[in-house]
């Protein structure tokens, strides 16, 4: 196995999706080939930064306000739909 | 180039390569989805509560504005009520919510970059960042060296530098922990396509890191 092969390999190494005949040629790969070592950390590295440390949070006022307004919109949708006949104003509906 | 148009109804069709919202027991979200659908509003105000965030961060990490993600959060909510006799439970709730917001902030993309076509298959072929080139190792702990805030502006350079197409898949795939298979499917992609630009989004976030995470760099890239 070379580096192009192994970075072929790399989505499926770090997904532990990899058959176990191929798995042992990418730790061998890994022993013998400083920058592939250097590249599967420093890649693992920064999914784990990334996930650790969300650079984006929404905060809990803005939350509320959109959820009220999401909730607001829907209410007011629904009052523009005709209302369906329910069971109860369906077999009180007068029969012509 | 097609000029916007609202959301397709068919993208809000569970069809594709459908992944199987639970192996054995019934996903929570459906008995909530169940009675929204019956006009439980309180029920579809706990699935809002549930993705709101993940849903405002998908928008966000797409778009790259804060305005247009709030929008966006609002937008997808509506549509998925205005629509929610359409999800059979073919695939997660959350899923489905995702593949709308991930065509809502493409939109509002093509809106802001009318000059630019702006979709999943943007900038797929560029060879930058395909082959590594940066083999310096990194401290241990790096973002330690870092508050909290520098550290934030760091990460959101970085992940902004990234074409959109790459910048989505690695958003699904590593930071809201979407499968592999469902990432594509909120993305109307193959699994080997999503595989494909997962590992180029990585390793140029990892090249780009790598300036401010180098051993003895210690700080040196700070401003």
């Amino acid at each position: 196995m070379n580096c192009t092969d192994f970075l072929a390999k790399l989505t499926d190494y770090f997904d532990g999706r990899i058959d176990p005949d191929l798995l042992a040629e990418v730790k061998q790969h890994l022993c013998s080939c400083h920058h592939c070592e250097v590249v599967v950390d420093t890649t693992r590295k920064t999914i784990d930064i990334y996930r650790g440390n969300e650079p984006y949070d929404l905060p809990d006022d803005v939350a509320t306000r959109l959820r009220s307004a999401i909730m607001a919109r829907c209410k007011a949708c629904e009052c523009d739909k005709p209302a369906a006949p329910t069971k109860a104003s369906a077999a009180s509906k007068p029969h012509h | 180039m097609a000029a916007p148009t609202s959301i397709a109804d068919d993208l809000l069709d569970e069809s594709g390569p459908a992944i199987a919202a639970a192996a054995d027991a019934p996903h929570p979200d459906l008995a909530l989805v169940a009675r929204a659908k019956a006009g439980d509003s309180a029920a579809f105000e706990q699935l809002i509560k549930q993705y709101e965030r993940q849903i405002f961060r998908t928008a966000l990490h797409i778009t790259q504005n804060r305005e247009d993600a709030e929008d966006i959060t609002q937008d997808v909510f509506f549509k998925a009520f205005q629509k929610l006799h359409q999800f059979q439970g073919n695939s997660k709730f959350s899923t489905w919510l995702v593949r709308i917001a991930v065509n809502e902030s493409l939109m509002r993309l093509r809106k802001r970059k009318t000059a630019r076509t702006v979709s999943m298959d943007q900038d797929v072929e560029t060879e930058e960042g395909a082959i590594p080139r940066d083999f310096a190792e990194w401290r241990p702990n790096p973002e330690q060296n870092y508050s909290q805030a520098e550290l934030a502006e760091i990460l959101r350079k970085t992940i902004a530098g990234l074409p959109p197409g790459f910048r989505t898949v690695f958003t699904l795939r590593d930071i809201e922990n979407l499968s592999t298979e469902e990432t594509a499917e909120a993305l109307g992609l193959s699994v080997p396509a999503v595989k494909s630009r997962l590992l180029r989004a990585r390793l140029q976030l990892r090249e780009r890191l790598s300036r401010y995470f180098r051993k003895g760099n210690e700080g040196s890239a700070k401003q």
